[in-house]
């Protein structure tokens, strides 16, 4: 304990540190980010990173709500990316340019497969599950590729972001970050309720111990259909989202690679806080972006051809990079800061 | 036979070529502590986790409260009144004592589909699971994650969690298993003290324990009942003490 006491000081926290504090300050910071941008004298590229950033963060989030409090590893989730995507790309190719039938449409459509697919998944344990979602995962995407009317392999452009209620509220990439604040933070707030409430507790008693739970009443098949339904439904809307802000839809929104970076992004920043989720999302999408200049800054004292080499090959460094945090940081982001407040 | 609450007739279960419920028929009074005895491996859990549903049976029937439950599955079964402990201490490690035994009440306490509103501050939920907390001494403890607990008070944990879902009949797979003196004697108490409030299933080993609180006991071995009498008369079956007693010197 005095070993401990003595330590406390080189920590960089505050004394008055604390994890609650974690979702106050990273949706403070989102919030900041529009009016600090310009300070970076590339406002546009700063505030597209950043909206990718949140769009993911909805995505991973939403499978933490699974994943993280029900143990169900869904390995197929970037398909309901693609639902919601090719929700708002396919109406709007039929002149449906709404968001307001849009994304109805999408949640409703990623809901129907989420009940299809999870009554069937559900049935199965482990690395079964895992294989199962997987599978329907690929259906979906190969779906999309066969989607020839839709422009198959090579997806389609939108006209123009979807319209709000008839107006072009989307338009400006300013408003479009704050919509997609809006989303991110509605979505936290309704999985935040969701984990706390009554049926929060049934999936999370599932996930400790489901025989305990059918002893006391429960059918944890039901509790956890329903959360991986509303686990699709979030992440479907992330897709609508990830569509406008592309303005493009193709079926490499839902390829088996997306729905493992999703589980990457749950895992590294800590699994079952859901805010873990977005600070893995933002860590990944990150790093994703500026690990070439970083990996050729720092290699200054190499010769040009390596420094170049390297920035071309960063996937190389990404990979065990992602490893090494797993592996060192148990629990993720989240888990690091919460061990730092104990010392 | 209708008067019973829990009818078993002719209930099997086989693995493979072991036999291990071999046509087993027994009747549970309401109100009764009924307790079953049997040496290690005489299929006592078997016939426990074929009763609540956890495991199917290959032949027979199981009538509970007069309705056919031997193709229920193990929740509904529980909704009609039929709660069982686990021989294997099983809680929920991460949730506090209190959660655990309020889960159990949220569980016959409307809906639990539920999104808003956070469960651990329902009142209602909090206040029934104190009572059954305290009704088996655990209420100062009400606090502490399940995992933190000591073997004895797990124990008494999973007695609360059963008289949480308010049953008509508890099946306790030997709530004394592995706990100390003390922690066996409350145990014993609180066991007293529900009787006759509910029906009562009991296997247990403790032969002490089993002759002061049964109105009646079965003996099970090698998965077949050879007995099933007062606590008085099964000492005094020589089949019993052949099979059971004699070797363990229990008279
Ligand atoms: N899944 C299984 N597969 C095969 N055999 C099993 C299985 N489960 C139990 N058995 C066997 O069934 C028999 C009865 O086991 P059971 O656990 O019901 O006995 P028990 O009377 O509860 O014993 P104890 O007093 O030790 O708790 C044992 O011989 C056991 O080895
Ligand atoms: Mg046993």
């Amino acid at each position: 304990m005095t070993e401990l006491a003595q330590t406390q000081p080189v920590s960089v926290r505050s004394p008055g540190w604390r994890p609650e504090l974690v979702p106050i300050v990273l949706f403070a910071a989102f919030a900041a980010a529009p009016l600090l941008a310009p300070a970076s004298g590339a406002e546009g590229y700063v505030l597209s990173l950043l909206t990718r950033v949140m769009i993911f963060g909805i995505a991973a989030m939403s499978l933490d709500l699974i994943l993280g409090y029900g143990a169900l590893v869904s390995f197929g989730h970037a398909a309901f990316l693609g639902i919601g995507a090719y929700a708002v790309g396919i109406l709007a190719s039929h002149g449906i340019e709404d968001a307001l039938i849009q994304v109805p449409v999408a949640l409703i459509g990623s809901a129907l497969f989420a009940l299809v697919t999870g009554a069937i998944s559900l049935r199965t344990k482990g690395v079964y599950f895992i294989m199962i979602t997987l599978a329907f995962g690929q259906m979906l995407f190969f779906l999309a590729t066969s989607l020839a009317a839709y422009g198959g392999d090579d997806g389609m452009t939108l006209p123009s972001r979807s319209l709000v209620g008839g107006f072009p509220l989307l338009k400006s990439d300013a408003a479009f970050y704050w919509v997609s604040l809006l989303c991110l933070f509605g979505s936290y707030a309704f999985s935040r309720s969701v984990v706390a409430s009554r049926f929060g507790r049934v999936l999370r008693g599932a996930k400790e111990n489901p025989a305990r739970m059918e002893a006391i009443g429960f059918h944890p098949f039901r509790y956890q259909l329903a959360a991986y339904v509303i686990s699709g439904m979030i992440a479907g809307l992330a897709g609508c989202l990830m569509a406008n802000q592309a303005e493009f839809v193709s079926p490499a929104f839902m390829t088996w690679q997306r729905s493992g970076e999703l589980i990457f992004m749950v895992v590294l920043g800590g699994l079952g806080s859901l805010h873990g989720a977005i600070i893995g999302a933002a860590l990944f999408l990150l790093l994703e972006e500026f690990l070439p200049e970083i990996l050729h800054g720092a290699s200054f004292m190499m010769d040009d051809a390596f420094r170049s080499h390297l920035a071309e090959n960063w996937k190389m460094v990404f990979g065990p990079i992602l490893i090494l945090i797993v592996l060192f940081a148990r629990g993720g982001i989240m888990g690091l800061l919460r061990r730092g407040r104990h010392g | 036979m209708a008067e019973n609450l829990l009818d078993i007739r002719n209930l099997k279960k086989t693995y493979g070529a072991l036999v291990v419920t071999d046509d087993v028929s027994l009747g549970v009074r309401p109100g009764e502590l009924h307790a079953i005895i049997g040496p290690n491996g005489a299929g006592k859990t078997t016939l426990i986790h074929q009763i609540s549903g956890m495991l199917g049976s290959n032949s027979g029937q199981i009538l509970f409260d007069g309705q056919d439950i031997t193709r229920l599955p193990m929740h509904q079964r529980v909704r009609l009144g039929l709660a069982r402990s686990f021989q294997i201490t099983s809680v929920l490690p991460g949730f506090s004592a209190l959660e655990n035994v309020a889960m159990a009440v949220q569980a016959r306490s409307g809906s639990s589909f539920r999104f808003f509103g956070n469960a651990t501050r329902e009142d209602g939920l909090n206040e029934q699971a104190l009572e059954c907390l305290s009704l088996v001494g655990l209420a100062t403890r009400a606090r502490v994650p399940a995992g933190l607990l000591s073997h004895g008070e797990k124990r008494q944990l999973e007695l609360a969690i059963g008289l949480a879902t308010k049953p008509k009949l508890l099946l306790l797979d030997e709530p004394l298993a592995g706990t100390g003196h003390d922690d066996s004697q409350r145990v014993v108490e609180t066991l007293k003290r529900l009787k006759g409030q509910m029906t009562i299933v009991l296997i247990e080993h403790d032969m002490d324990a089993v002759f002061s609180l049964a109105d009646r006991v079965s003996v099970l071995v090698y998965g077949r009942l050879i007995a099933t009498d007062t606590p008085e008369r099964i000492r005094a079956n020589p089949e019993v003490r052949a099979a059971y007693l004699g070797e363990e010197e229990m008279v």
